[in-house]
């Protein structure tokens, strides 16, 4: 038999896969950055218990609570760059608008059922609309991040980076893990070396489908030794822990070295929806026994023990929380349909003849209905 | 004015459209280097770089998702699917992210998105190489869907698909790659001929019967004319361009004259394009109509293997036959049908 001699490009079959780089270290958050992050913790905490009651109330057909990941939400968004970064949210993702400055009345349109994807600029916010589809808009970030470093090879570019490329943050989940889009964008993102972080809120469950159903080998970031790509599973209900990982990955990417993975353990408290019964899937007993400390409880028990904050200074937090609930609630309340007309309107750039004919028989049915 | 293949007719437009916009970016299979599998891209990389011209794993999603990541960012990606039957991976984020971004965002986002795909068959392929995935992206709002016939259209029209702020599938009939014509290099975006990819264009002018087709078709409706001819019958060749929105006053207009409709398409027959025209111009001039629309189509059938594609794919025979039956004379089907 003839021996194989060198297996060319492919490399050796023997040798192992090229050590996976190290993030760099970045300094520990300072305590006016901590009682920050509990200030917005907190407005998050109550604007989502709050959107829960509105429901029930009426006031809004649906809603996905985030109960028990304000850490992960508030904590990665609290470490972009809101000048150059670009974030790519799920449905659940109201910690991380609130915490970018998003007018949560505009937000809150979603679950209003007033406008599909909420009413923000999303360009101006840096914020991608809602998007339902699960895994939907992974990819988009990895080509965001890619027209970064297109941009970095081009000077001239008006959007030209300086300083480090703006980076792309990916929300995802541990179902949408499972989702073809993600392997195609994670392989993409590390063949370009596009700076992106894929942050993968790992909450336990998929609606009812616990993550060992969902995830082989139990972890997402594991799969990062695969595409070379550093990956770091973290306490995501740590809020130090999840600034500090997110604040690591953006260096890194910033730098132009690619993209990585943070995996942010956290726990799904509330139902998948407000339409979901999680007593067929898990008993109040597991609940107690998988959610672990609450995010919100542990931050604010460090604060104090460590005299980083007062007790005033949480009571500040709270009646400012509870007054921004209380406005955000009347806004939504005020928020009418959106005009009939922009569903012809909005549809292209310009629209078509077909759509103004369509248009004229819908205002015609629709005055004489 | 300069004789040209289709492909290279679709080559210099999207060289005019490289050169015009920095923002513009080529991405898909083997574009670079290789050209491209139909060779339409060749030279593009060599001569614009590897970051205007992006060769990308082998992810047809991955591409899409991506090109629309890209136009957030301000770019207007044209992505290359290698074949019509590799588009459906990519079915999911064109259906649901690209049509609809323009929309959702209000228009704050748009999504300048050229997606090229070689489309029909007729050239021996093997299975999944010779699809006619049209009707899918027309029937979808947020698309605009376009194919081409011809090389000044190719050179013309990808230019125009390129510079909208909608996004655009654009399907070129691979089998006429390699058809040679003149291209007038000055009709651009939009030049002295007022060619307009959203305008129907009417070949071939006749009066007894409007011949519907586009794409691959084309060519072989206006041989149909010729033949048709000889046997003293005026037909009228409407090349389509645009299909969504499709131009309908033009073929309105043709009808209201000949009272005779007949659409030929290679894409199967149900829920095509060809019951779209047919139901909308029926709608529009049911009175001026001398006979009920008529169909040329291929069949209702997955792409047979090309030792047999010719049964399916409409031949000249097959059109004049269908001119025929819209004309109510004696034909193949005679005695198949009902009332023929
Ligand atoms: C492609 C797709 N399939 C199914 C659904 C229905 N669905 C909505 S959320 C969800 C679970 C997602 O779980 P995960 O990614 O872990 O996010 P989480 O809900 O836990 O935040 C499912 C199945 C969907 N929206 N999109
Ligand atoms: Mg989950």
């Amino acid at each position: 038999m003839q021996r194989v001699q060198g297996l060319g490009r492919s490399g050796a079959a023997g040798s192992a896969a090229p050590p996976v780089p190290e993030l760099p270290a970045v300094p520990p958050m300072t305590a006016p950055e901590l009682r920050e992050v509990y200030r917005l913790m907190s407005s998050v905490r109550r604007l989502d218990e709050a959107a829960v009651a509105w429901q029930r109330q009426g006031i809004l057909p649906a809603y996905a609570p985030l109960l028990g990941q304000e850490a992960a939400q508030v904590g990665s968004a609290f470490a972009v760059d809101r000048e150059r970064d670009f974030l790519f949210p799920t449905y659940r993702e109201a910690g991380v608008a609130r915490t970018l400055g998003v007018d949560m009345v505009e937000y809150m349109s979603t679950h209003r059922a007033t406008w599909h994807g909420g009413l923000w600029d999303a360009a101006e916010h840096r914020l991608a609309p809602i998007q339902a589809v699960v895994a939907g808009s992974v990819l988009h970030a990895v080509g965001w991040a890619h027209g970064q470093r297109l941009a970095a090879a081009s000077p001239g570019d008006p959007q030209d980076p300086v300083g480090g490329l703006g980076v792309a943050v990916a929300y995802l989940g541990d179902g949408a893990s499972s989702q073809g889009d993600v392997h195609e964008a994670m392989n993409i993102a590390a063949v370009f070396a596009a700076p992106v972080v894929f942050f993968v809120q790992n909450n336990g469950w998929a609606i009812s489908v616990p993550t060992e159903r969902q995830v082989a080998g139990g972890s997402v970031a594991a799969r990062g030794a695969g595409y070379g790509m550093p990956a770091l599973r973290i306490d995501g209900n740590d809020a130090e822990a999840v600034v500090s990982a997110t604040r690591r990955a953006l260096a890194y990417a910033r730098a132009g070295r690619g993209p990585v993975i943070v995996e942010a353990v956290t726990y799904r408290r509330g139902p998948h929806s407000t339409a979901d019964d999680p007593g067929r899937y898990r008993t109040l007993d597991d609940e107690r026994r998988d959610a672990g400390a609450d995010p919100l409880e542990r931050l604010r028990a460090r604060l104090l023990g460590e005299g980083l904050a007062n007790e005033a200074f949480v009571a500040e937090c709270d009646a400012a929380a509870a007054a921004e609930a209380e406005a955000v609630r009347e806004g939504v309340l005020a928020l009418g349909p959106r005009p009939g007309a922009e569903m012809f309107d909005l549809v292209f750039a310009e629209p078509t003849e077909e759509l103004l004919r369509q248009k004229a028989q819908w205002r015609k049915e629709s005055e004489h209905g | 004015m300069a004789e040209m293949t289709f492909g290279k007719a679709i080559n210099a437009g999207l060289r005019r459209a490289l050169e015009r916009d920095p923002k513009v970016v080529l991405m898909g299979e083997d574009i670079g280097r290789l050209g491209g599998v139909f060779r339409i891209t060749d030279g593009l990389q060599k001569d614009f770089g590897p970051h205007r011209v992006i060769d990308t794993p082998l992810a047809e999603s991955g591409i899409m998702g991506t090109a629309i990541g890209m136009a957030y960012r301000g770019y207007r990606p044209v992505v290359e699917i290698q074949f019509d039957g590799f588009v459906y991976p990519a079915f999911d984020q064109i259906v649901s992210q690209v049509a609809k971004l323009h929309y959702r965002t209000r228009g704050h986002v748009r999504v300048p998105l050229t997606i090229r795909v070689p489309f029909g068959g007729g050239i021996g392929s093997p299975e999944h190489h010779s699809e006619s995935p049209e009707a899918y992206f027309a029937h979808t709002p947020g698309l605009r869907v376009v194919a081409v016939s011809n090389p000044q259209d190719a050179y013309s029209m990808i230019q125009q698909a390129i510079a909208s702020d909608d996004p655009v599938v654009f399907f070129e009939p691979k089998r006429r790659y390699h058809d040679r014509g003149e291209v007038d290099e000055g009709i651009g975006l939009e030049g002295p001929g007022g060619l307009s990819m959203g305008a129907a264009r009417v070949a071939v002018p006749g009066e007894d019967v409007t011949l519907v087709s586009y794409g691959p078709l084309l060519k072989t409706c206006l041989d149909a004319a010729v033949a048709a001819s000889d046997e003293g019958v005026s037909v009228e060749v409407i090349d389509l361009r645009s299909l969504s929105p499709v131009d309908y006053p033009v073929v309105e207009e043709s009808v209201r004259r000949t009272g005779r409709l007949v659409i030929a398409h290679e894409a199967a027959r149900s829920g095509g394009l060809g019951a779209e025209v047919a139901a909308s111009i029926t709608e529009r001039c049911f009175y001026h109509l001398e006979h009920a629309p008529v169909r040329v189509t291929g069949f209702d059938i997955p792409y047979p293997y090309s030792k047999i594609e010719h049964h399916h794919l409409p031949d000249l025979d097959r059109i004049l036959d269908g001119v025929d039956r819209a004309l109510g004379r004696p034909n193949s089907l005679s005695g198949l049908e009902e009332g023929e």
